[in-house]
């Protein structure tokens, strides 16, 4: 990894999510989505601390967590157009699709939920001593959720090998997250649950991989769980529609002049801005070509509808 | 091969038998492990088995469904113990929208198989907040499996099955059961789940009945036997899968029916089962289908109030009465 492959694993999602708002726009996804644009650093930098049995587990805005653990982007396109797709056969759409083949646990609409069941994956894990960790990413909001709580301690006493990554975008959903809790940073919290914690720029994909990989060596070396908080800013609204007039005037703007991609391209030389758009080009071809072939994948057939309750 | 065994030791059994034998269960929940659970149900489990399999866990229901659950995804097959039924609800996300749900939404690529044990119902001085029936919350939600065993032999075989099963499923056992003793069949194979059972045969009337309203039911039968009317009892025990053709063939036999169960009337699962016996046996009915139960109150502590509440075996009686007399 480095450079040029963190910056086309960012463009891949950014694009991806993109190109998700424009057939939104278009009305080709029928349900809400939830775009994680201007985070693409976190899931990229944590990504290289991981290897396959690693398991991840994401929020609603996880699309860049599913992507970069090697979900098929033409599936996501195809579950989130509620086709039936590979993925999750049109049942789960954007902010609950799941793939086992490639340990992504999943998204989850519910928020903070995701953390005890990572904590799931964690015990097995632990328990048959396969050496994997499970990560899970959620929000600054979710810190104020029972079920976080609950599960972080649940992984401290268990010493389980679980490494929690809080992507900090400062909006507890459409909510200012200084509004929320009484403290600076939420890494502070990792203290009352004696476990390490850290704050990282998450718009760094460096400084997100070496902190994850600091909590992923712990949690390998069976002592136990961390976490990561990552912090970073929303280009966009909490979902699509979010007409964000919540948002001072102007800190969007300055948002963009933070991002990952516009902070490697702002430091880039002749040569690597011909390569980066080089980069571009590849990736908007590879996107395009995956929203084409998921337009190719039929819709499901009502009379499988009561398929997959029960084994 | 059985042995007489009270129904918390037959748990027990069950328990030591999942242990023993699938290498991917897991036993975990709250004061489970060193102090052996409040009623003994896992007495004995940990020095057998040790810390690996069965620990105890900080109160953090959702915390530790929610970790069965990324178990189960992963490859263990866990059972998580609620030590009330009543603190289900706590963690209610987990088990609708969490346990409930993500074998259908991923399109079957994962699966959930684990085991909520959990213990329900009055007791004498219980507060609303340990007296809980919660059956019907669980029969409503696609996804889960079930179980309500009132027998000894049940909650022994009927544990075994949850754990077999690939499904999520929520085993509700009667606390006020627990005492109660009865053979045991301990080298029976592993019963396919679902199934109710028909526990007395009768002409004039059928009962159907779950966890403590059986014996209730067989009870209130004998009381009608004496009166000269032969009511039939069924003990529906699954109410996921919902056996409702032996439910179906009483009725249409006897063209009577009276549902009893412990949980309060209004969405009880009685409903259920009279909706579907009027839309299934209609022609065969001679009487509207009646339903024994608690009235809509939060349960009472005070055992001279919850006498007032808690239907026992002479409601059943009267409600056969009613019935036939019709």
């Amino acid at each position: 990894m480095g450079l040029p492959d963190d910056y086309r694993a960012m463009a891949r999602i950014r694009r991806f999510e993109e190109r998700l708002a424009a057939l939104k726009d278009d009305g080709e996804i029928p349900g809400s989505i939830h775009l994680c644009n201007g985070q693409e650093a976190i899931p990229v930098g944590a990504a290289r601390a991981l290897r396959d049995g690693d398991h991840v587990t994401a929020t609603y805005r996880g699309h860049g967590w599913a992507l970069t653990r090697g979900v098929d982007m033409t599936g996501l396109f195809a579950e989130m157009m509620g086709r039936d797709s590979a993925v999750n056969g049109g049942r789960a759409a954007s902010p609950y699709l799941s793939d086992p083949g490639r340990w992504f646990m999943g998204e989850n609409s519910i928020v903070g939920a995701g953390v005890p069941i990572a904590t799931g994956a964690a015990l097995t894990a632990q328990r048959t001593g396969s050496g994997a960790v499970s990560v899970v990413s959620i929000g600054d909001g979710a810190m104020n959720q029972g079920n976080v709580h609950e599960a972080i301690n649940l992984a401290a006493v268990l010493d389980l090998p679980l490494v929690l990554v809080v992507e900090n975008n400062v909006y507890s959903e459409m909510s200012r997250i200084e509004d929320m809790v009484r403290i600076r940073q939420l890494a502070e919290r990792a203290a009352g649950y004696g476990i390490p914690g850290r704050v990282v720029d998450g718009n760094d994909p460096d400084a997100v991989a070496q902190a994850v990989t600091e909590a992923v060596t712990r949690a390998r070396e069976g002592t136990g769980p961390s976490i990561v908080e990552a912090m970073t800013e929303r280009l966009v609204g909490h979902y699509s529609g979010d007409v964000q007039h919540y948002r001072p005037a102007g800190e969007i703007a300055a948002a963009r002049e933070r991002e990952p991609l516009v902070r490697i391209r702002a430091a880039a030389d002749a040569e690597l801005t011909a390569r980066l758009d080089a980069i571009d080009a590849e990736v908007a071809a590879e996107v395009e070509a995956a929203v084409a072939a998921a337009r190719e994948v039929p819709f499901p057939d009502p009379a499988t509808v009561k398929e997959y309750v029960y084994v | 091969m059985s042995e007489s065994l009270r129904y918390i030791q037959a748990v027990n059994a069950a328990l030591a038998w999942a242990l023993d034998s699938r290498s991917d269960t897991v036993y975990f929940g709250e004061d489970v492990a060193l102090p052996g659970g409040p009623f003994g149900a896992t007495k004995g489990l940990h020095k057998r088995f040790g810390s690996d399999r069965i620990f105890d866990t900080p109160i953090s229901e959702t915390g530790f469904l929610g970790m069965a659950l990324g178990a189960a995804m992963t490859g263990l097959r866990p059972i998580a113990e609620i030590m009330y039924a009543d603190f289900s609800f706590v963690a209610m996300d987990q088990i609708v929208n969490q346990i409930a749900t993500i074998r259908y939404s991923s399109a079957g690529r994962w699966k959930a198989p684990l085991v909520i044990r959990m213990q329900q119902g009055y007791s004498p001085g219980a507060c609303a907040q340990h007296s809980h029936s919660v059956e019907a919350y669980f029969a409503h939600t696609p996804g889960l499996r079930v179980a309500l065993p009132s027998t000894p032999d049940d909650a022994y075989q009927m544990l075994r099955t949850a754990v077999t099963s690939d499904d999520p499923v929520v085993v509700a056992e009667a606390r006020m059961l627990y005492p109660t003793r009865g053979p045991v069949r301990a080298d029976a194979p592993v019963e396919p789940i679902g199934g109710a059972r028909v526990v007395r045969d009768g002409r004039d009337a059928t009962v159907v009945a779950w966890s403590r309203m059986v014996p209730a039911a067989l009870a209130a039968a004998d009381q009608l036997a004496a009166e000269g009317f032969e009511t039939e009892v069924i003990d529906l025990r699954w109410l996921n899968p919902l056996d409702f053709d032996t439910v179906g063939a009483s009725v249409s036999r006897t063209g009577r029916l009276v549902v009893a169960h412990e949980a309060n009337l209004t969405g009880g699962f009685g409903a259920e089962i009279a909706a579907r016996a009027t839309s299934e046996c209609f022609a065969d009915l001679k009487a509207p289908v009646a339903r024994v139960a608690a009235p809509d109150v939060p349960m009472p502590a005070a055992p001279a109030l919850q006498k007032a509440v808690v239907p026992e075996a002479e409601h059943v009686a009267e409600a056969v009465r009613a019935t036939v007399r019709r």
